[in-house]
Order: structure tokens, then C-alpha cells, then sequence
């Protein structure tokens, strides 16, 4: 797709640094108690690159994502957006820089029409302050060109017939598709989605990455987390390895998996080695 | 036939009015945005203060109804501020005890001279700058099977003022609920962290609900006082679960739940009470004992609906359903 490859002279071991990043963080360090959820040295994500963010069950990484929107603040540490310091700002801050991100829990609001989801996403709506409220006038003409923005995404993640139901009469996969297509009705230049294709049915995810990838060539930059490698083999650009928090490794979907602690930290470091006789 | 009379009278009663009134601004707080307000009639004593005490001090009536609201504003502040940062039974627990508190410091005996302490301030004291402003004659005037006075208390002048505030706030709600903001509202009561990690200043919001709602509660509060006097005991915790009670009953985040809740729970109370006295022999129950008892019945009915029509009368069930 892209004619020159931006990963080509980045060296694929943890905290590479990138020939153009949009996020980088240095020194994150969360503790929970004596638990040292996350320690992240370096990290650097790729702008116009789809970032994949895989580790074990545990590894911190949707800690790591609750730390770089300000869902979670840590211990230590230093982040910024497009150069920009993120850390101590608030969660809802951070989105309007334009990073904005989804839950593995899909968070969409049930109670609410698809259509009213859709258009709680948007930004610049002067409605939403007290007072113009009380003037349509003030606001109507911005909410037709959000509805309308509303529909076209819709349409794209085929959920326009569905636009005037509950949210939560959807199915768990199509909720997946609501939450991530409300969050880029913000327009954001970086979209962090934890774990997109967690309980979608296949055809569902095939869509899915499809959506993605046609992210990337909007000029979206998306990072991921994810646990199926089979998906995160066919969109993803580069992978970045987390471990007990740590980063450790990094490299090209191919080739990330054949590295040893890799191997290690998904399988144990004694898988290939025989069970002692006595046991 | 005297029955059906009080009760129909019932219907447009000042003190329907100013629960009603109440319950709209309750319905900002839970209906729209979830907030869990358990200290509701804090807010009303509040404003029933503020105006009260202000026109004792010879405020004219729009001053004394700003010093009431800025009253509000500043409990809602308050009570906000630690508390809409944190998990939603906590501002619950904040609320209820507040609300005791403002009780009990109005009660209390080392402020008998701005509050009347525990008999309160008596209805003569402050509803002449609103009474002086009424059209209507200073006589008892009869309309249909009505006969109320012009001017005084629990008037015509009350009723038609409390009315069209009822209808004038019920046009906010309906105009808010239906905008932007109303929407981001309503998005929190879903799910906050969805709507932060949308962009939107989750705890400002809150606050805006809180405080608005509670400005609301005040003049509901004023309303009431107006057909009766300021008594502090009047305002403790069965009058907030009452309010709670005929706005799930009406149907929450609806625009006129609050107001058909607190008609049938005025009216239904009226009619048990009055029933039960013609039924019910002397023997078994005294006319003293009538009252908590039409109180049991009511509640008994409430429990029903809840458990039948969790969502309110004239609410939809997709979308606000009691949640438990």
C-alpha cells in the first residue's frame, strides 16, 4: 500500500525508536501495592502505522492504555502526543487532543438510541454547553452535519438500519462496531482499541480488520491490543511484546513470534525442555 | 361525592404543585444523569430559608427568591464537589446526611432567631411580598366545586403561579433532555468512562445537573412554603423518598412523570385516607391511626409498580426501567 516502508531501518528490539512518532512514553511505571503492573522503559508508536500491542494474560497492557489516556495515572513516568505532555492531564483532555480510545469491556451506553451514541462522540457542538442548549438555533445546523457525519460511519460498519434502536438491544459484536465507530466521530489522528475483536464472530471481524486497515489509509494511526495473533499477523504493521509489564520485544507481525522471549513469555521459559522424571 | 371533590381538589393543590416541582428537579439529577440525590428535601428547606428568612429581613420578593436559589448553589456546590468525583452511592450517602444536617442545624435551638428553631417560621411572617402581588381578590371566590381564597396561603394566586412554574420547568426539562447537553447527560447516566474517553468534562457535567436540579428543589421547596409555613421536621427524610417515590411512580427521565407522579400520589393518599375513614369503624382504627395507615396502603402500591411497571407510568421501559 504505502510505497516505502517506515519500519525498514527501525531496529526490532524493545523501545525501538521510530523515524516519526506520534506517541511516546519513557520511564511509566504503575504499582498497585507491592504489584508492579506496569515498568515501560521506552516506547514509540509509528504515526500512519497500525501498532499491534500483544502480550499474556496480565502483562499490563490495557493498564498501559489506562495510563496514556489518563484513566489511570502512574507512579513515575513521562508521556507525550505529537510532542505534547500527557502526563497529569485528564482522561477527557487527552480525547480532545485526539487520542482517543475503546474499552474491552464495550463500554456503549445502552439506554441511548445508536444514532444518540453516534452523536455523543462528536466535537465543536456548542449544544452541549448549558446555555446554548436552551437555543436550537444555535446548535441545529451543527447537528445536521453530525448526523450526517453519524450516517456515513454507520453505513460503513453496516449499522444505519440500526440507527434508531437501543444500543443495547445490539449483539456484543455489534456493540464493538458502535464503540468504535463513535470514537471516530471525533476525527482523531490516533484511535487505541483494546482488544477490537474480543467475542466477534468471525464474518464480524473479518469487517472488522477490514475497517482498520482502511483507517490506516485515511491517516488514522491505530494501536492495539490484541490476543488473537492470526489477526494481529494480517493488519498489523509492527508488534510490540509486553510481559510483567515490561516491554520485550518488538518487531515485524513475521518475525516478533519467533523471538525467543517471546516464546518464553507466552509459553514459559522451560516449555521445551522435558518434565524432570520424578515428578 | 365529597370524596371525589377533595380528591379532584387534590389534584391542583399547592402542595402537588411544589412536589411535583421538586420531582422535576430530582428527574435533572436521576432521570437524566443518574445522579443518586437522597437529600432532595435539603434543597427544599434550603430554599424555603433563604426566601423566608431574607423576606423577614424586608427583601422584596425577586431578592429573596435569588438569595434562595444562590442558596442552592451553593449547597449543590458543596455537596458536589468531593463527592461527583467518586462512585455514585457515595454522593447518596453525602446527600442524605446533608440533608439531615441542614434539618437539624435549622432545628436547633442556638438559631432560634434566624430559623424559628423547631417551631419554624410562621406562614404570616413571609408570604406577604408574595401574597401582596396577586390579581385576584383578597375573598374566598368559588369556581365550580373549588372554594379557596383569592390571595391568602393555599390560594387561587398560589395555584395558578405553582401551575405555570410546574409547566415552565417541565418546558426546561423537555428543551434540555432533547439538546446536546441533555445528551452528554444522559450518556454519564449510561456509562461515565464511555463518555469521558469521548472527550466530555464528566465531573463539570455532574455538577451542572446537580446544581440545577437542586435550584429547582428550592423553588419547589418556596412553593410549598408558600401554602404552609417553614417547618423543618416537614422536610426530613420521608419527604425526600416521597418525591422519589411519585417520580419513579410518574416515570423517571420523562417530561411530565413528575408531574402525573405527584398527582396520583396526592390524590391516591386523599382518597385511601378518606375511603378507610367511611369503612373502616372507629373501633378498629382511630381517625389518628387513619393516616399512617393510608400511608402503608400507598406504599403497598408503590411496591407493586414497582415490581410490574418498573419503568413508571409513562416511561419506556427500554430506556429507564428501575434498575436493581
Amino acid at each position: 500500500m504505502s510505497s516505502t516502508d517506515p519500519f525498514v531501518k527501525v531496529t526490532p528490539e524493545p523501545g525501538a525508536p521510530k523515524p516519526d512518532p506520534i506517541v511516546v512514553a519513557h520511564g511509566v511505571k504503575r504499582q498497585f501495592g507491592g504489584l508492579t503492573a506496569v515498568d515501560v522503559a521506552h516506547f514509540e508508536v509509528q504515526r500512519h502505522a497500525i501498532t499491534a500491542l500483544i502480550g499474556p494474560n496480565g502483562a499490563g497492557k490495557s493498564t498501559f492504555f489506562n495510563l496514556l489516556t489518563g484513566f489511570d495515572s502512574p507512579q513515575s513516568g513521562e508521556w507525550t502526543f505529537n510532542g505534547h505532555s500527557l502526563a497529569g492531564v485528564p482522561s477527557a483532555k487527552v480525547a480532545r487532543t485526539g487520542m482517543v480510545r475503546t474499552f474491552q469491556l464495550t463500554k456503549a451506553l445502552n439506554r441511548m438510541t445508536v444514532i444518540e451514541n453516534m452523536r455523543l462522540g462528536a466535537t465543536d457542538q456548542v449544544g452541549e454547553n448549558f446555555f446554548a442548549a436552551l437555543v436550537p438555533g444555535l446548535w441545529r445546523q451543527r447537528e445536521a452535519d453530525i448526523t450526517a457525519q453519524a450516517h456515513e460511519l454507520l453505513e460503513r460498519f453496516k449499522l444505519y438500519d440500526k440507527r434508531n434502536d437501543f444500543a443495547g438491544s445490539l449483539s456484543g459484536g455489534q456493540r464493538k462496531l458502535l464503540e468504535m465507530a463513535r470514537a471516530l466521530m471525533s476525527k482523531p489522528e490516533l484511535i487505541m482499541l483494546d482488544e477490537p475483536m474480543a467475542g466477534v464472530n468471525p464474518v464480524l471481524t473479518e469487517s472488522l480488520l477490514d475497517h482498520i486497515v482502511e483507517l490506516k489509509a485515511e491517516g488514522v494511526t491505530v494501536l492495539f491490543v490484541e490476543h488473537d495473533m492470526h489477526m494481529v499477523r494480517r493488519i498489523s504493521d509492527w508488534v510490540v511484546v509486553m510481559a510483567q509489564g515490561k516491554v520485550i520485544a518488538e518487531g515485524p507481525p513475521t518475525s516478533v513470534m519467533a523471538n525467543p522471549a517471546v516464546q518464553d513469555a507466552y509459553l514459559g521459559a522451560h516449555h521445551d525442555t522435558d518434565l524432570p522424571e520424578e515428578l | 361525592m365529597d370524596i371525589f371533590i377533595d380528591a379532584l381538589g387534590e389534584t391542583f393543590a399547592p402542595t402537588t404543585a411544589a412536589f411535583a416541582l421538586a420531582a422535576i428537579g430530582l428527574n435533572f439529577h436521576y432521570g437524566m444523569t443518574g445522579l443518586l440525590n437522597m437529600g432532595h428535601a435539603g434543597f427544599m428547606l434550603l430554599g424555603m430559608y433563604g426566601f423566608a428568612i431574607s423576606t423577614q429581613r424586608g427583601a422584596p420578593i425577586w431578592l429573596a427568591l435569588i438569595v434562595a436559589m444562590v442558596v442552592a448553589v451553593l449547597f449543590g456546590l458543596l455537596l458536589g464537589w468531593p463527592t461527583l468525583k467518586l462512585r455514585g452511592d457515595y454522593l447518596a450517602i453525602v446527600t442524605i446526611a446533608a440533608a439531615e444536617m441542614i434539618r437539624f442545624l435549622g432545628r436547633s435551638q442556638s438559631l432560634q432567631g434566624l430559623t424559628g428553631a423547631s417551631t419554624g417560621i410562621r406562614g404570616n411572617d413571609y408570604k406577604y411580598t408574595f401574597e401582596a402581588l396577586s390579581p385576584f381578590p383578597d375573598e374566598r371566590i368559588t369556581v365550580g366545586w373549588f372554594t379557596y381564597h383569592g390571595t391568602l396561603s393555599s390560594s387561587w394566586w398560589l395555584r395558578v403561579v405553582a401551575w405555570v412554574m410546574v409547566l415552565a420547568f417541565a418546558l426546561l426539562f423537555w428543551r434540555l433532555s432533547k439538546s446536546p447537553w441533555g445528551r452528554v447527560l444522559k450518556g454519564i447516566r449510561e456509562d461515565e468512562d464511555a463518555v469521558r474517553s469521548l472527550g466530555k468534562n464528566v465531573y463539570w457535567y455532574k455538577m451542572q445537573a446537580l446544581v440545577l436540579g437542586g435550584v429547582i428543589g428550592a423553588l419547589g421547596g418556596i412553593l410549598w412554603a408558600l401554602g404552609n409555613a417553614v417547618q423543618p421536621d416537614s422536610m426530613g427524610r420521608p419527604t425526600t423518598f416521597w418525591i422519589w417515590t411519585l417520580l419513579l411512580l410518574g416515570g423517571a427521565a420523562t417530561v411530565f412523570g413528575p408531574v402525573l407522579g405527584s398527582v396520583l400520589f396526592w390524590t391516591s393518599l386523599v382518597v385511601v385516607k378518606r375511603v378507610a375513614g367511611v369503612l373502616v369503624p372507629d373501633s378498629w382504627m382511630t381517625q389518628s391511626e387513619l393516616e399512617p395507615f393510608s400511608l402503608v396502603l400507598v406504599g403497598i402500591t408503590l411496591m407493586c409498580l414497582v415490581v410490574f411497571r418498573p419503568q413508571g407510568i409513562l416511561g419506556d421501559r427500554r430506556e429507564q426501567a428501575i434498575n436493581v
